[in-house]
C-alpha cells in the first residue's frame, strides 16, 4: 500500500468526511459513438461544506452530481458516503439512500403543479424520519407568506425557493443544486442564493452547487473546476461571501 | 393533401404508431362492438335464411287446427275456404315408448302421412333411409335429433304404446319437417332429445290403431298470397266446431316457429344493446387520446398553421387519425365477427333442427358495423380536432399556459386536511379533469352493467328453475291421459308401485272472450287446496285456487285485459260446448304460457260433468321411481309422462354445458372494456404527469410510491365505477327481461350477489392487469432526462 492511498483511507474514515469519490468513470455508450463523460474523479467532501463546481458545458459536471446523488451508477468508481458504497446499491437500495440522505434542486424547479408550496414540502417531509415542519422551512427560504399559493400562482424564483424548502425540510445531510439560478434573473437568483446559504449554516447540510456564474464561487468554502470529465482545478476559498456581495 | 402520403400523412402514422399501445386497447373495444353486431345480425340472417329455405322448400303449413274427430269428409268443405291455397288432414297424438336403458318415460309425437307419396304440406327432409311402406302398419320415419340421441338407424326398432297397446315399431328412415324445428321435452322448458322425438307413419296404421278410420284429428292448411289469416282461422273453427276443434291458429303461436322467432327477437336485442356500449366507450376513449395528443402537439399545430395550413387541414388531420384507428378495429372486428356469426349458428344448429344452416354473407351487417364505428369514431376525435382547428397559431406556439389547481374545489377542506399529500394529489387531479374522470368511471361501469346485465341471465334461468320445481310444480310425476276418463283411471294409477300420492286434474280447452278480444287456451283444474301445483301471487305468496271463478295467469289477464273482478265470456271447446260467464277472482305470476285456473269440482259442476279427469300429479317413493316408470308406460289410457327429476337433470346439464362458455365470453368482454379504459386512462395519465413522477422518484419516491399516485387516481374511479356500473346492469337486466318476454315465455328478474361479486371481480382483475401494464412504464422513466427539460 502506497503512502498516498494509506492517506486517502485515512482521509475516508475520518469523521469529518461526508463523502468520497475514488477514480469515477461514466462512459455513455450511444450506438458505435463512446461518450467519456467522466474520466477518473477523486473527490472528498466534509461535512457542512458548501462547494461550487464550474466548468465548461459538457465537461461531466451534472453527470458527476447525478452519481453522487444516486440518480445515475457509474460504468467503474466508486462513491462512499459516510462510510458506505452506493455504487453498490440496487435501485431500491438507490430509492432509500436518496430518500434518506439527499436534497435536490434543479435549474427547473419540478414542483407538483397540483400541490400547494406547503404541500409540495409536506409531501417529502411525510416521507422522512426528522423533518422540519414545512411552514418552517418555507419560513427560511423566505416565503413563510405564500405557503398556500399553487406553483402555477407563484414566480420562477418563489418557485425555486419552493424547491429549497422542499429539499431541505428532511433536513439532507448532502444538498445537490444543478444550476439553481440557471433560469433566474440575477435579484431572484440572489435570493435563491441566500436561501441556500441559510440552510447551508442552519442546518448543516453539505452542498453542492453547480453553476456557470463564477462570481457564485465566492460564496463556497471551495470550488472545483471541471474539464474533459476530470478535475481540472481545485481552489478553497478562505472568506465566504455573502450572496447579496457577489457581481453576475 | 394531394400525394398519397403527405409529410402530414407520415406524421400520422408515426404518432398512432407511438400511440400503439392505446390503439390498441381501442381497438380491441372497437373489435369487439363490432364483432358482436355482426355475429347477431350475421346469425338473424343465417337463421332467416335457413328457415325461409326450410318453410318454402317443405311447404310449412300456415294455419292448424287440432279436433276431436272429424270426418274426412270435411276436407274438401276446408278446400273451399277463400283463401285456402291448400289443405291436408291427419292424425297427431302423444305416446309413450318404452326404450331399454332410459330409466325415465320418454314420448313421441306421432304425425300421420298420407298414404301415397309424400305430405302436400310439412313435407320431410329424409336423412337417412326410406318412407314408409303403406302396407306395413308398423313402419315410422323418426326425427333425427332423438335418432341422434339414442343412435337408431333405419333398422332398428323401438317399443310404442299406442291406445294401450305396445307395438314394436321399426325405424326405417330418418328426417325431420319444419313443423319440428324445434321441439321440448314433455313439461320440459328445454329441448330434450333423448325423451322426445317426433314419429311419421302412415295415416292406416295410426287410424287402424286410434280407432279414427275414415276420420282425422288435425288439419293443416297453406294460405293464397291475399288471403287474411284470421278469416281462414275464423271459417276453420266454424267448420269444425261440431267435431271437437280447439282453435286454430297461426304461425305466430305454432309453438316451433313462435320460439325460433323468439330466439331471433333475442339476437336483434343483442345486437341493439351491446355493440352501442362498446362504440360509445370507444368513442370517449378516441376522445381522451386525441385532446390528451393535441395538448402535447399544441406548438406543432400552431407551427403548421403558420406555415399556412388551413384549419380544415389540421381537424380533418386528427378526424383521419381516428378513423384510421378505429379501422384497425373494423377489421378486427369483422374476423371476429365472422368467426363468432359461425359459432354461433352452429349453436343454433344443435338445438334448433333446419336440414341446413345457410351461412349468409350479410353485406348489410358488415356495412352496419364498419359505419357505425367508424361514426362513433369521428363522433370522438369531433371535439378535439374542432379544439385543434380553433387554436391560434400564434397562442399555439407559445406552451400552454400552467394547469390552475385550485384549493377547495369540489373537495371539502377538513377532508383534504386529513389526507397524505399523494392522496391529495389524485384527488386535485381527478376534481381538476372531472369531465375526463367521469368518462372513466362511465367506461368502467359500462364494463361492470355489461358484465352483471348478461351473466343475470344464470340467476334468471336458476329463478325460473326454483320458482317451477321447487315452489309451484312440486309433484314428481305428471301423467296425461289420452282423453278424459273417470276416476277409475286415477285409481289404477294410484295402485302403481311407488306412487305415494295421487292428486288428479281436469284440462279443458276454451276461448276466452272479452269485449274484441279473443285468446285461445285451457283451463286446468285442480282441488282448491291442491298440494302438487300450487299457484303464487305476484309476491310469491302461495294463493291455492279459488273456489268460485277463475285463477288467470297475470299474463294472460293483460292479453284479455281483464282485471280480478271482471267477468270473462269462456267457450268452453269440448263436449257439449256450453258458453260460461266466469268472474276473475285471482291472478297468478307464471314464465311458461297463459294458463288459467278453476276449482275442479266448481269446473265440473260448470260443465255438468261428474268425476272426470284428464290427467293426475303424482307424490313417488324415489326409491321406486324405475319400478313406477316402467309400469306407468303400459297403462293404456297414459298419453304421456314427465318425471320432474329428468326434467331438472337436463336442465342442469344443458346449463353446464354453456355455462363456462358464456362466462368466459362475457368475462373476455367485461374485461376487454375495462382494462382498454384504465389502460388509457393510465397511460394519457402518464404522459401529462411524467415529468412530476420522475422528479417525485428522484425525491426519493419508491416506484411503489410513484405508482401510488399514477394508479390510485384509477383504483379510486374502478372502485366507484363498480357499485354504478352494478346499478347500470340491473337496468339492463331490466331492459332484457323486456325485450325477451313474449305471449309465450316470461324471463323473471333476478341479480345474486354472486354474480355481483363475480362482475366486480372481473372488472378488478382486468383493471389491475391494465394497471400493471402501466406501471411497468414507471420503472422506465428516465430520471435524468426528465430533469434536464422545461415542460
Ligand atoms: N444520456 C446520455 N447519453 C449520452 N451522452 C450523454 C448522456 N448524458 C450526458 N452525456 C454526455 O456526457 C457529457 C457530460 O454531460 P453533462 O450533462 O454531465 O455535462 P454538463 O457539464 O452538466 O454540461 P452543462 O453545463 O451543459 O449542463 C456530455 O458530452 C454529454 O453529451
Ligand atoms: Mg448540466
Amino acid at each position: 500500500m502506497s503512502d498516498a492511498q494509506a492517506l486517502l483511507r485515512a482521509n475516508d474514515a475520518d469523521a469529518n468526511t461526508l463523502l468520497s469519490v475514488r477514480g469515477l468513470t461514466k462512459v455513455y455508450q450511444t450506438g458505435a459513438v463512446k461518450v467519456h463523460a467522466l474520466r477518473g474523479i477523486d473527490l472528498t467532501v466534509k461535512r457542512g461544506e458548501l462547494i461550487v463546481m464550474l466548468g465548461a458545458s459538457g465537461s461531466g459536471k451534472s453527470t458527476l452530481l447525478n452519481i453522487i446523488g444516486g440518480l445515475d451508477t457509474p460504468t467503474t468508481g466508486t462513491v462512499t458516503f459516510m462510510g458506505e458504497d452506493i455504487t453498490d446499491l440496487r435501485p431500491s437500495g438507490l430509492t432509500q439512500f436518496r430518500r434518506a440522505h439527499v436534497g435536490f434542486i434543479f435549474q427547473f424547479y419540478n414542483l407538483v403543479p397540483s400541490l400547494t408550496a406547503r404541500e409540495n414540502v409536506a409531501l417529502v417531509t411525510e416521507i422522512s424520519q426528522n423533518p422540519i415542519a414545512p411552514e418552517e422551512a418555507l419560513r427560511m427560504v423566505g416565503l413563510g407568506e405564500r405557503i398556500h399559493h399553487f406553483p402555477a400562482q407563484l414566480s420562477g424564483g418563489e418557485q425555486q425557493r419552493v424547491a429549497v424548502a422542499r429539499a431541505i425540510a428532511k433536513r439532507p445531510n448532502l444538498l445537490l443544486c444543478d444550476e439553481p439560478t440557471g433560469a433566474l434573473d440575477s435579484r431572484t437568483g440572489v435570493q435563491v442564493l441566500e436561501a441556500l446559504k441559510t440552510v447551508n449554516e442552519e442546518l448543516g447540510a453539505t452542498t453542492l452547487i453547480i453553476t456557470h456564474n463564477v462570481g457564485i464561487a465566492e460564496m463556497s468554502d471551495r470550488v472545483i473546476r471541471l474539464s474533459d470529465g476530470m478535475i481540472s482545478e481545485e481552489q478553497a476559498m478562505h472568506r465566504r461571501r455573502n450572496p447579496s456581495e457577489l457581481s453576475w | 393533401m394531394v400525394a398519397l402520403f403527405s409529410a402530414l400523412d407520415r406524421k400520422l402514422l408515426r404518432d398512432l404508431w407511438r400511440l400503439r399501445g392505446q390503439g390498441l386497447a381501442v381497438g380491441i373495444i372497437i373489435a369487439c362492438g363490432v364483432g358482436i353486431m355482426i355475429m347477431a345480425l350475421g346469425s338473424l340472417a343465417s337463421l332467416k335464411e335457413s328457415r325461409s329455405t326450410y318453410y318454402d322448400r317443405y311447404r310449412f303449413a300456415e294455419v292448424f287446427a287440432d279436433v276431436k274427430r272429424a270426418p274426412d269428409r270435411m276436407l274438401a268443405d276446408l278446400r273451399e275456404i277463400p283463401g285456402v291455397k291448400s289443405a291436408e288432414t291427419r292424425i297427431t297424438r302423444i305416446v309413450t315408448l318404452d326404450i331399454e336403458n332410459l330409466r325415465e318415460p320418454a314420448n313421441a309425437q306421432l304425425v300421420s302421412l298420407p298414404d301415397e307419396g309424400r305430405p302436400r304440406l310439412n313435407d320431410l327432409i329424409i336423412y337417412e333411409g326410406r318412407w314408409p311402406n303403406p302396407s306395413r302398419s308398423e313402419e315410422a320415419i323418426i326425427s333425427r335429433a332423438f335418432a341422434e340421441a339414442h343412435d337408431y338407424h333405419p333398422g332398428d326398432i323401438v317399443r310404442a304404446v299406442l291406445n294401450g297397446r305396445a307395438r314394436d315399431i321399426e325405424i326405417v328412415g330418418i328426417g325431420d319437417s319444419p313443423e319440428y324445428v324445434w321441439t321440448l321435452g314433455i313439461g320440459s322448458l328445454l329441448p330434450d332429445d333423448k325423451r322426445f322425438g317426433v314419429f311419421w307413419m302412415r295415416r292406416q296404421a295410426l287410424e287402424r290403431a286410434f280407432d279414427l278410420d275414415g276420420a282425422f284429428n288435425n288439419v293443416t292448411v297453406s294460405l293464397l298470397p291475399d288471403a287474411i289469416e284470421q278469416d281462414v282461422i275464423d271459417e276453420m273453427d266454424r267448420l269444425l266446431a261440431p267435431y271437437g276443434a280447439i282453435g286454430a291458429y297461426g304461425r305466430d303461436t305454432q309453438f316451433s316457429n313462435a320460439f325460433v322467432e323468439s330466439e331471433m327477437g333475442q339476437l336483434v336485442a343483442m345486437a341493439q344493446i351491446i355493440p352501442p356500449v362498446f362504440l360509445i366507450v370507444s368513442a370517449f376513449l378516441i376522445h381522451a387520446i386525441l385532446s390528451r395528443l393535441i395538448a402535447v402537439e399544441r406548438q406543432q399545430i400552431g407551427l403548421l398553421k403558420a406555415f399556412g395550413f388551413t384549419n380544415t387541414e389540421v381537424a380533418s388531420h386528427y378526424i383521419k387519425m381516428a378513423i384510421v384507428l378505429s379501422l384497425f378495429g373494423v377489421i378486427g372486428g369483422l374476423l371476429i365477427g365472422r368467426q363468432l356469426a359461425r359459432l354461433t349458428t352452429h349453436i343454433y344448429s344443435d338445438t334448433m333442427r333446419f336440414p341446413e344452416i345457410v351461412q349468409v354473407i350479410d353485406s348489410t351487417a358488415y356495412a352496419s358495423g364498419t359505419s357505425a364505428a367508424i361514426f362513433a369514431a369521428v363522433l370522438g376525435a369531433m371535439s378535439a380536432a374542432l379544439k385543434a382547428a380553433r387554436l391560434k397559431p400564434a397562442e399555439a406556439m407559445n406552451p400552454a399556459p400552467p394547469t390552475v389547481y385550485k384549493r377547495g374545489g369540489l373537495l371539502p377542506a377538513w377532508l383534504l386536511d386529513r389526507l397524505d399529500e399523494p392522496t391529495r394529489m389524485i384527488l386535485r387531479h381527478i376534481t381538476r379533469w372531472p369531465a375526463r374522470a367521469l368518462m372513466t368511471v362511465f367506461g368502467v361501469a359500462a364494463a361492470m352493467s355489461l358484465l352483471v346485465g348478461t351473466l343475470f341471465a344464470f340467476d334468471s334461468t336458476d329463478e325460473m328453475i326454483d320458482t317451477i320445481y321447487y315452489r309451484t310444480d312440486v309433484f314428481d310425476a305428471a301423467v296425461t291421459f289420452a282423453e278424459v276418463k273417470g276416476y277409475d283411471a286415477v285409481t289404477e294409477l294410484e295402485r302403481l308401485p311407488g306412487v305415494l300420492d295421487i292428486e288428479a286434474n281436469r284440462g279443458v280447452y276454451v276461448r276466452f272472450r272479452n269485449g274484441v278480444r279473443t285468446e285461445r287456451g285451457s283451463i286446468t283444474a285442480i282441488p282448491s287446496d291442491s298440494n302438487a301445483k300450487r299457484l303464487l301471487d305476484h309476491d310469491g305468496q302461495v294463493l291455492g285456487v279459488a273456489e268460485a271463478g277463475l285463477t288467470l295467469s297475470s299474463q294472460l289477464a293483460e292479453m284479455l285485459a281483464v282485471d280480478i273482478g271482471d267477468e270473462l265470456i269462456v267457450d268452453v271447446l269440448e263436449g257439449n260446448r256450453p258458453t260460461l260467464e266466469v268472474f276473475v277472482t285471482a291472478l297468478t305470476d307464471e314464465y311458461i304460457g297463459y294458463s288459467a285456473y278453476m276449482d275442479l269440482d266448481t269446473l265440473g259442476r260448470l260443465l255438468g260433468e261428474t268425476r272426470v279427469f284428464s290427467g293426475a300429479y303424482l307424490v313417488l317413493d324415489p326409491d321406486r321411481a324405475e319400478a313406477f316408470s316402467d309400469a306407468v308406460l303400459k297403462r293404456p289410457q297414459v298419453a304421456s309422462v314427465a318425471l320432474r327429476s329428468a326434467v331438472i337433470d337436463t336442465f342442469n346439464e344443458t346449463l353446464e354445458d354453456t355455462i363456462t362458455i358464456m362466462m368466459t365470453i362475457y368475462s373476455l368482454i367485461g374485461g376487454a372494456i375495462a382494462a382498454g379504459v384504465v389502460y388509457n386512462a393510465a397511460r394519457i395519465s402518464l404522459t401529462e404527469r411524467g415529468r412530476e413522477l420522475a422528479s417525485l422518484r428522484v425525491l426519493g419516491f419508491t416506484r411503489g410510491e410513484a405508482a401510488y399516485i399514477l394508479l390510485g387516481e384509477q383504483a379510486l374511479l374502478v372502485l366507484l365505477a363498480i357499485p354504478i356500473g352494478a346499478v347500470l346492469g340491473a337496468g339492463f337486466a331490466h331492459l332484457i327481461v323486456l325485450g325477451m318476454s313474449t305471449d309465450l315465455y316470461r324471463v323473471p328478474y333476478a341479480l345474486s350477489p354472486a354474480t355481483r361479486g363475480f362482475s366486480a371481480l372481473v372488472v378488478l382483475l382486468a383493471s389491475i392487469g391494465a394497471a400493471g401494464l402501466v406501471a411497468q412504464r414507471i420503472r422506465n422513466l428516465d430520471l435524468i432526462e426528465v430533469l434536464k427539460t422545461r415542460e
